[in-house]
């Protein structure tokens, strides 16, 4: 019985994988990975991992992508038609053959190792094992430092996604906006952009005032060094 | 004793940093009675140590005092340590009592100068630097004087800063001072090799055990250092520096020039006489060169015209006189003259400086003569010099020349022929020497001398360079607006009538079969010289009757040639064209080493900087190194294409690769 | 089963997800491949868990899909704000970040 659950859920996985990457429309492709994250869940399930396996349906397949549904929605699902252009053959094969030759590497990485666990069906079952209790007390245990690092992580993406996402209204046009270390810094010095007189945003090269109308001329820095050595 | 030896030290030390400090502060003419004052206050300490070194036992005068240790380390040990034995005594007697009549004469001599409290904070760090150099106890402080001495002779030279002849005169100065350094040093190491101490007494000490087996590197070292005395005491060939020298000013050209730092080398052999004892080679090498020089240099005193060039060139041939008897082993006589000259030279520079200050800074011989009325006292300090220069009877010159002469005829063998140059350089001496004396004193009056005796001190309107006719300033940097003259300064007269009484009685301290003062007051610093000298009586009397006899027919040659009969030196310049050519161009010795040295070294710096430095320094080591950085990053760069993909893919194969090393490792 | 076959699936996965990285255009595509990727890796931990018989797998599991979910945060952030500025959603033609 356990086999047959198992070779119906690799199976999907395995299917809901190369769905993602063939299918067109990444619509599909995201419905193909909900797919594979379903089939996944049922072999974490397999493997005794309950909590996993209810975290994987409920966080990653209800909530990432549900997440990707919305963005696909807003960004447009079907690709226009000037990307039409398939990706050449050439990199097409060469891709494969990347792929491929992962594959096989890491099968005979896993499988050809010699590691004796891996022909068992794993180490006896404890009563508890993989239940929401024993993930709780490990996280606020041992894991407790990760636990809390993970959760700083989520804040930090948090904020930064509002700060991508969100319109730029609320500080200063570039040319206005002069730092600290724009003043200090010495005419010329500065990322390549900016000592080759391409647009800049800190205009390191002008004393401060006003801003003028057109933005930031596209003067070179006067005493630019002249090149050579 | 001990006090009264580093206070010689400390006075003029003191006297330069305080007037160097407080020039601005104090007035100048305060600052140069200081200075005389510093020195006057050494001499005064030195003559303490000399009572008291008197006072030991004969064989307790060669003392050493340690200041402290400076570097003791991989077998070197330096102390600051001076010794103090009777020629040590002998040296700070004469520098610190020259100089302090020098200082005298500058008091007055440079009143006008905008420069004063400079000169006399420089001339101070000379004196210092120069008691320095003949109280070293052991190599490194001579070392230390000697460079320093070096230095203070550029800073003088090239007092007059703004005066572009007077700076390329110091530079020269300095630069074959420099050569000489190098030799001094390089000698010093190859006598400690051997020696293993810096110390004087220790390495003299230990000498004939040190270099038994070593003669070869022991008078390579001696020969090393003769190089540095050479060029300190203006030897052929490194002698060039020192007619240029005479741009400094005149008590400049008569205490450094003259009286002290040009004898150093002397000083230098005498010192390590028994060093040279044990090397006959280089001793050799040191007459040799002396007796060149004293020939050569009194043949150029015959035509040069400018009358600084020619006390300065009789300068280099007197210590040519010294230098061969120092080398020869007439240590005592050597001496002797070096005392003598100082008196009687740097009364010739006072005077010289009196009579350029009538002539408003004129120093040319062609536009001076017929001074005698006009500048009375001048002249007859002129006179007893040019005696004692000359080497008449009873002036302390005569003495201290034949003393040496004497000694070279004793020696025998090969000395003879040092002997007879040296009576032939006596005879040139004279006529050089009353030749500027006659041109200068006798015949029509200048306009100048003139004025002067109508009482008025001729003035030049517009202060011009005496050697190339530039235009000058009165400002900082040029010499002052006034000029000053003996006959009118009490210290000058002060200064020169002292050293004009040192000139005539100097010879008493050792006159043949009667006194003997000097020798043995130097007796403990030569006693283990291995030279010994017979008197014998009829060298001695052929001597003496020789050189009056020379001296006597080097003034009237030169009376015949130049009072006489005024027209002779024209006749016989035309007569011996050749001849006065390369007199007057000094026998060609600057070209020469404007051929040897300077050309091929320009050269080789030209090529340097635009052949190796352009090309292969900054254009393959630099600029290929650039260019190769430039071109493997260039090719990096492509890498950076901005296609993610691209990114990925190179992931991916470092990915692979990696994994499928450590595959392959564990198998 | 054994845990071998399990670790089967996960590099198959794994593959897939590369090679979809590899191949599409679409940068939301792309992050769905790593999201694939990733959960190859969950797999092959959740497996391991169950070889050794503790939980460290499985926590080590859940911190990785937290990370995912963050970095699918950003992606999508950075996607929605290229969309804003009418530039193309081509990884080919968003390519200013060279040398």
């Amino acid at each position: 019985m356990a086999e047959v659950l198992f070779f119906l859920a690799a199976l999907g996985a395995v299917t809901g994988a190369i769905g993602v990457v063939l299918v067109r429309n990444p619509f599909f492709s995201v419905l193909a990975l909900v797919f594979h994250l379903l089939s996944l869940a049922m072999l974490f399930l397999l493997l005794r991992a309950e909590f996993v396996a209810a975290a994987q349906v409920v966080v990653y397949a209800g909530a990432v992508m549900v997440l990707y549904v919305f963005v696909v929605a807003y960004v447009g699902a079907a690709e226009p038609a000037h990307l039409r252009a398939p990706v050449s053959a050439t990199q097409r094969s060469v891709a494969l053959v990347f792929a491929a030759a992962l594959a096989i590497e890491l099968f005979i990485a896993v499988l050809g190792s010699g590691l004796k666990g891996i022909d068992t069906e794993g180490a006896p079952y404890r009563a508890g094992f993989g239940t929401p209790s024993q993930i709780g007390e490990l996280l606020l245990t041992r894991f407790l430092l990760p636990f809390e690092v993970a959760s700083f992580l989520l804040l930090i993406a948090a904020v930064g996604a509002v700060v991508l996402a969100r319109r730029r209204g609320g500080i200063h046009e570039e040319e206005e906006r002069v730092t600290a270390t724009s003043l200090l810094r010495p005419v010329g010095t500065g990322t390549m952009a900016e000592a080759v007189g391409a647009l800049t945003g800190t205009p390191a090269h002008r004393p401060l005032g006003p801003p003028t109308d057109e933005g930031v001329e596209r003067e070179p820095a006067e005493s630019a060094p002249r090149g050579g050595w | 004793m001990e006090t009264a030896a580093w206070l010689v030290l400390a006075f003029p030390l003191a006297g330069c940093v305080l007037i160097g400090l407080c020039f601005r502060a104090l007035p100048a003419r305060l600052l140069g009675w200081l200075g005389t004052a510093a020195i006057a206050a050494a001499f005064v300490c030195a003559v303490i140590v000399f009572l008291r070194l008197q006072d030991r036992g004969e064989d307790e005068r060669q003392v050493v005092f340690v200041a402290w240790d400076y570097a003791k380390s991989v077998g070197v040990d330096g102390k600051v340590s001076i010794l103090i034995d009777p020629l040590s005594v002998f040296m700070m007697l004469v520098v610190s009592g020259v100089s302090m009549l020098i200082h005298l004469y500058s008091v007055a001599y440079l009143w006008e100068d905008r420069g004063y409290a400079r000169f006399f904070s420089y001339l101070n760090y000379f004196v210092f630097s120069m008691l320095l150099l003949v109280m070293a106890g052991n190599f490194l402080l001579l070392i230390i004087g000697w460079a320093f001495v070096g230095a203070a002779s550029y800073l003088l030279i090239s007092f007059w800063y703004r005066r572009t002849t007077a700076t390329r005169a110091g530079i020269k100065a300095f630069v074959i001072n420099v050569v000489g350094d190098v030799g001094l040093v390089l000698g010093t190491f190859f006598v400690f090799r051997h020696s293993g101490t810096l110390d004087f007494l220790g390495t003299f000490g230990s000498a004939k055990q040190d270099f038994a087996g070593h003669h070869g590197a022991l008078t390579a070292g001696l020969i090393l250092i003769l190089v540095g005395a050479f060029a300190k005491s203006a030897q052929v060939p490194l002698h060039t520096w020192l007619p240029d020298a005479m741009e400094g000013p005149t008590p400049v050209s008569a205490l450094i020039h003259a009286a002290t730092m040009v004898v150093a080398g002397v000083y230098l052999i005498a010192r390590l006489h028994p060093l040279f004892e044990l090397s006959p080679a280089a001793a050799d090498v040191g007459a040799v060169v002396g007796c060149a020089t004293l020939l050569i240099a009194g043949t150029i005193g015959l035509a040069v015209t400018d009358l600084k060039r020619v006390i300065a060139y009789s300068t280099m041939s007197q210590i040519g006189y010294m230098i061969m008897a120092v080398s020869a082993g007439a240590y005592v006589a050597g001496l002797f003259h070096l005392m003598t000259h100082a008196f009687f030279k740097a009364l010739l520079f006072m005077a010289a400086g009196s009579i350029i200050g009538a002539m408003a800074g004129e120093q040319s011989l062609d536009r001076m003569g017929g001074f005698r009325r006009a500048l009375p006292f001048t002249f007859a300090c002129f006179v007893i010099g040019g005696l004692a220069l000359s080497g008449i009877p009873p002036f302390s010159g005569f003495f201290s020349k034949d003393e040496i002469l004497l000694v070279m005829g004793e020696e025998g063998g090969w000395h003879w022929i040092l002997y007879i140059a040296g009576y032939v350089g006596a005879f040139l001496t004279a006529i050089y020497t009353w030749r500027m004396i006659f041109r200068a004193f006798w015949g029509e009056p200048v306009p100048e001398a003139q004025e002067l005796a109508e009482g008025h001190l001729h003035h030049a309107e517009v202060p011009t360079n005496p050697g190339t006719g530039e235009v000058e300033d009165t400002d900082v940097g040029f010499p002052g607006p006034a000029h000053f003259i003996a006959e009118r300064s009490r210290p000058m007269q002060a200064a020169m009538g002292t050293l004009a009484l040192l000139t005539i009685v100097a010879g008493i301290v050792l006159i043949p079969k009667t006194t003997t003062w000097l020798d043995t007051f130097l007796e403990p610093t030569f006693a283990g010289s291995s030279v010994v000298v017979n008197q014998s009586n009829t060298l001695l009397y052929l001597g003496l009757a020789l050189g009056t006899v020379i001296g006597l027919g080097g003034i009237g040659v030169a009376y015949y040639v130049w009072v006489r009969r005024p027209g002779t030196s024209a006749v016989v310049r035309a007569r011996l064209r050749p001849l006065y050519e390369l007199f007057v161009h000094k026998w060609y010795f600057d070209e020469l080493i404007d051929l040897l040295v300077v050309r091929p070294w320009g050269w080789f710096g030209r090529f340097g900087q635009q052949t190796f430095e352009r090309v292969v320094v900054s254009g393959a080591l630099v600029g290929g190194t650039a260019g190769i950085v430039r071109a493997g990053s260039a090719a990096v760069r492509a890498l950076q294409s901005g296609l993610l993909r691209a990114y990925a893919a190179l992931l991916l194969l470092g990915l692979v690769g990696v994994a499928l090393y450590f595959l392959l490792q564990s198998t | 089963m054994n845990i071998g076959w399990y670790l089967a699936v996960s590099a198959l996965v794994f593959a897939a997800g590369a090679a979809g990285v590899l191949t599409r255009r679409n940068p939301l595509v792309i992050l769905l491949c790593l999201e694939l990727m990733l959960n190859a890796a969950n797999i092959a931990l959740i497996a391991f868990a169950r070889m050794w018989g503790n939980g460290d797998g499985q926590i080590f599991a859940i911190i990785v899909m937290v990370v995912a979910a963050c970095e699918v945060c950003i992606g999508l952030g950075l996607v929605v704000a290229i969309y804003r500025r009418r530039l193309p959603i081509d990884v080919d033609e968003l390519r200013e970040l060279h040398g």
